[in-house]
């Protein structure tokens, strides 16, 4: 494909925005000198990939992103930031000296040529074909027949995790009594 | 003796075929194979006294006198065989064989190392005699030697010298008799020395040694010329070169060979002026002087005359060295005898008789007279030997070696008393006695070679024959004159000594008697126009032609045996004359009368002073303190140089050891801990740096299996 | 559209998590790194799923998985950032550093 192919298609114009938009805002996540900045930018960051998924035509996976992610975990991240009285202003050093950061960057950025090299060389020309949007039906068919397993596995880790959320979280039951007293 | 006794007749009977088939010689048999036991049987038996003498019941004594009996025995057997059929033999082992150029292409052309043994008329003589007389004086010497300390030594060495001296008399090559020539002299060297504590014994010792040596170096020089010009140095071949005519290189060099050859003869055989040595020798045992500085050792100068005798014998080869060998052998002779005459220590005046009696042997030689010089050679050992025993037996009473310490010893010690006066008249040369023979035999052939068809008369010099008979018949007069003095202040007059002599024990005396045995019947085997037993049993030998060269007395020459006679008793008389009765004034004995001839001789000529001041003090002072300066100067120089140089080398590599070496290992350790150091700041603790590095080492590992595959695809 | 510029999308969101996870400080940062990281897997999910054109939209629901263990691991990962913090008084990772020799 050339690229006034790519330029006449209007999907990737859209693409490259929302693309763009979320690159900038990756970016700003991990340099940002404020914490609650960078949790905004993460909320930007998942916007963008609710819309390229609406763009991909997964609509429940892309509102289930806006409702679950945004929603509660963002949130989530902004009481664990209160509850650890996390520097919020600007004096504070949030990311490490510069030497750590360099290295950081190396490796990431080989990371990152490796697997756009990789990609890129294996599929070249290959193109996802605009067709229509999944239907929620066939998803939750899918889910409750094909995949209700793994579904059921899910359901138990979401178990674990709030249990152990509460054990780890709760005080110590001596030490409340004695709080109490 | 008795022994003897009976088989005379057999002997007789059969010298007659033998005279007559001179021709006939026998070369081959057991006997002769085997005789390379010889020499060996004393060389081994050396060894065997030396690691298990001490053990033994006789402390070694066993082995020696057995080795010298095993010799007497095969020399006798030998020696009658010879007589019957004379028997020339020579057996031999290749040692070494050196591809060389010889100068004269008519014998090999390589230099052949062998080790052998003749037997032929010479070597039987000398086996008889060595093996004889050393059997005699090794039992003489068990008694003489009873109580010494280095008994086993003794013998030891004793028997090493008898080895020596058969190696010496059997070689069949220069080289070999050389070997056997050094191994006497080492002998000599050790028994001289036997009493080493006393100085003068050890100085002697070496005096002996060295003057030898002198002469030994010209005995190479000579061996040297003769073998190489002649391309072997085997007697065989050399005599072959001979008979072959002159104009061979041998008779090119044959005259400074022959002088060289001579004066190695000169030194072995103590000829005027290397005749220093003997007299001090008697520093050593008895026995010793006994058997090696009488009988044997000092023989084997004459004895090598006689085996290169047709070297200086035929025309065109060393023949003019005859002139030498009889001049220094008539001065001999002469002077050695007169010392004699001053002489207190019994055991000088035999050694200055002996030194006298051996000049006769080589003026024999020298004036051509091969068999009359051997004879004399063979009664002189039994007659000298006696006497030197016999001296020793005086001594070993008396415990002093000078005749102002003795006197009328006949009343105390009988059989030394009258076995040593048979000596001495054997050794004046008093008919029928052995001595007479020998040296009429001389005499007469010293009057031949002055005579018509004689040698000296052949080579114009006539007067020279007249000269040295003269002086030989003096000589005998000297000879019994100094004898007699010897036995009259020994055996008569009053005992001047402090103890209680008493006669020596059978052990010792009978050898004395066997000797003088020897000495009154050793002469009758060879009495002119009678027998020729000795002649002709001396003659069988390897060079064909060569009896023609010597004079055979048909019969027995009147006139010289008549003069000798009365030359020998007036020495007699005149000395019984002085000795006998006049017996009060001493100086008049020593002197008799000549002041101003009294202190030469007892100086000896100033012949040693010479030596001690021309050679020894020389060499001592000036060159041994050169020797010295430049040992210490030069030679520890460089030993200094050396612990200096290992002094520089040891800093240096203990400098690299230091440095170098510890540096390496420190700074392999420094490594290390820096390594530590800078590794341990990965194990920070911080996670955040784990996850970098495993993040790192994961991206490096798929890129390259990517990189890989992409390259491969 | 092509796949890879989705997938070179989601690499570049995946390496700046990487990058954040490796460089901040503040323990509850890390863990929105990490939510990043995951939100660029999500993005690969659902592309292939667009790409393959699934009859069963297998990459969807995966992503749906994804989401629910995301928001799990969330939860457990703040609690335990809570509970460092009850100890030291500071959520700075720096100072969690008993490994060290």
């Amino acid at each position: 494909m050339t690229l006034s192919d790519w330029a006449g298609t209007p999907e990737n114009w859209v693409f490259l925005v929302i693309g763009l938009g979320m690159l900038f805002a990756g970016f700003r996540v991990v340099t940002s000198p404020n914490v609650v900045h960078a949790v905004l930018y993460l909320v930007a960051a998942l916007g963008g990939t609710a819309a390229l998924f609406l763009l991909l035509g997964a609509e429940f996976v892309a509102w289930t992103v806006v409702l679950v992610y945004i929603g509660a975990v963002v949130v989530l991240f902004l009481f664990g930031i209160m509850i650890t009285r996390a520097p919020v202003g600007r004096e504070v050093q949030l990311s490490h000296p510069i030497r750590v950061r360099v290295s950081a960057a190396i490796v990431a950025f080989a990371l990152f040529v490796l697997l756009a090299a990789s990609v890129v060389g294996y599929f070249e020309d290959a193109v996802v074909a605009p067709s229509a949007a999944t239907r929620t039906d066939d998803i939750g068919q899918a889910m409750f027949e094909r995949f209700v397993m793994p579904f059921e596995v899910v359901s138990i880790v979401l178990l674990a995790a709030l249990i152990g959320g509460i054990v780890l979280a709760r005080r110590d039951p001596t030490e409340e009594s004695e709080a109490l007293r | 003796m008795s022994v003897f006794a009976a088989l005379a007749p057999l002997v007789l009977a059969t010298a007659e075929e033998g005279a007559e088939h001179a021709a006939d010689l026998t070369t081959s048999g057991p006997l002769l194979s085997a005789a390379w036991l010889i020499p060996v049987v004393p060389m081994v038996l050396t060894f065997a006294i030396v690691f298990w003498g001490k053990k033994l019941p006789y402390r070694g004594w066993e082995l020696a006198v057995g080795s010298m009996g095993f010799v007497a025995l095969y020399g006798i057997v030998l020696f009658f065989m010879n007589m019957s059929q004379g028997i020339t033999y020579e057996g031999s082992v290749t040692l070494a064989e050196i591809g060389t150029q010889a100068l004269g292409d008519n014998v090999g052309s390589a230099l052949v190392f062998e080790w052998g043994w003749m037997v032929d008329g010479l070597s039987i003589m000398m086996y008889f005699v060595v093996g004889v007389v050393g059997t005699l004086v090794f039992v003489y010497a068990k008694g003489y030697m009873e109580g010494d300390a280095r008994y086993t030594w003794f013998f030891a060495s004793f028997t090493l010298f008898g080895g020596g001296m058969l190696v010496l008399v059997s070689a069949p090559n220069l080289i070999q008799l050389i070997v056997g020539w050094e191994l006497v002299g080492v002998a000599s060297w050790l028994l001289i020395g036997h009493y080493w504590e006393d100085h003068d014994a050890s100085s002697s010792a070496i005096k002996a040694f060295l003057t030898n040596k002198i002469a030994d170096a010209a005995l190479f020089i000579g061996a040297i010329i003769v073998g190489l010009s002649v391309g072997s140095f085997r007697f065989t071949d050399i005599m072959d070169v001979i008979a072959s005519g002159s104009g061979s290189p041998l008779s090119r060099f044959a005259f400074w060979g022959g002088v060289a050859i001579f004066i190695g003869a000169m030194g072995k055989s103590a000829q005027f002026p290397l005749h220093v040595w003997l007299p001090d020798a008697m520093a050593g045992p008895t026995p010793v002087s006994a058997l090696m500085h009488a009988a044997t050792m000092v023989t084997a100068g004459v004895y090598l005359i006689a085996r290169m005798f047709p070297f200086y014998a035929v025309d065109g080869f060393a023949d003019e060295v005859r002139w030498v060998i009889i001049a220094v052998g008539t001065l001999t002779l002469f002077l050695t005898g007169l010392i004699a005459l001053v002489q207190d220590d019994i055991k000088k005046v035999l050694a200055y008789s002996t030194l006298s009696q051996l000049g006769y042997m080589v003026t024999a030689m020298g004036a051509g007279a091969y068999t009359a010089g051997l004879f004399h050679l063979f009664t002189h050992a039994f007659f000298k030997a006696l006497l030197f025993l016999g001296a020793g037996s005086v001594i070993h009473a008396v415990h002093s070696n000078n005749m102002s310490d003795m006197g009328g010893l006949r009343r105390f010690m009988p059989k030394t008393y009258s076995t040593f006066v048979i000596g001495a008249l054997a050794l004046a040369g008093i008919v029928p006695l052995a001595g007479f023979w020998s040296k009429d035999e001389i005499l007469a052939s010293i009057r031949f070679a002055g005579s018509a068809d004689g040698y000296t008369v052949a080579q114009g010099g006539a007067w020279l024959a007249d000269f040295v008979l003269v002086v030989a018949i003096a000589g005998a007069f000297v000879t019994a004159f100094y004898m007699t003095r010897a036995v009259s202040l020994t055996f008569f007059g009053e005992y001047k000594g402090d103890g209680h002599p008493h006669e020596s024990p059978n052990v010792m005396t009978y050898p004395l008697v066997a000797l003088a045995g020897f000495s009154v019947v050793a002469g009758l085997i060879n009495i002119p126009g009678v027998t020729s037993l000795f002649t002709d049993g001396v003659g069988a030998r390897f060079f064909a032609g060569f009896h023609e060269l010597e004079h055979h007395a048909e019969s027995l020459d009147l006139g010289v045996a008549l003069i000798g006679t009365l030359a020998a008793a007036a020495g007699i008389l005149i000395g019984y004359r002085i000795w006998f009765e006049d017996k009060e004034t001493q100086r008049a004995r020593d002197a008799f009368g000549v002041p101003l001839l009294y202190p030469l001789l007892r100086r000896k000529y100033y012949i040693d002073d010479a030596y001690f001041y021309g050679v020894v003090k020389p060499l001592r002072e000036p060159v041994a303190r050169g020797v010295d300066w430049f040992n210490g100067h030069v030679i520890d120089l460089v030993v200094n140089g050396a612990g200096f140089l290992a002094r520089a080398a040891g800093k240096l590599v203990y400098l690299f050891d230091q440095r170098a070496l510890d540096g390496a290992i420190n700074a392999s350790a420094g490594i290390t801990s820096f390594g530590g150091g800078r590794l341990r700041l990965l194990q920070s603790g911080r996670v955040q740096q784990y996850a970098t590095l495993l993040l790192a080492g994961t991206v490096l590992l798929v890129a390259g299996f990517v990189i890989y595959n992409g390259l491969t695809t | 559209m092509l796949i890879s510029q989705f997938i070179v999308l989601g690499a570049g969101l995946f390496s700046l998590g990487v990058y954040g996870v490796l460089t901040r400080r503040n323990a509850v940062l890390i863990l929105l790194s990490v939510e990043l990281m995951l939100a660029a897997v999500n993005i690969n999910m659902v592309a292939f799923d667009a790409a393959w054109g699934d009859v069963l939209a297998g990459g969807q629901i995966f992503a749906l998985f994804i989401i629910a263990v995301a928001a799990a691991e969330v939860g457990i990962g703040l609690a335990i950032v809570l509970l460092i913090f009850r100890n030291r008084q500071s959520a700075n990772v720096d100072e969690l550093d008993l490994l060290k020799l």
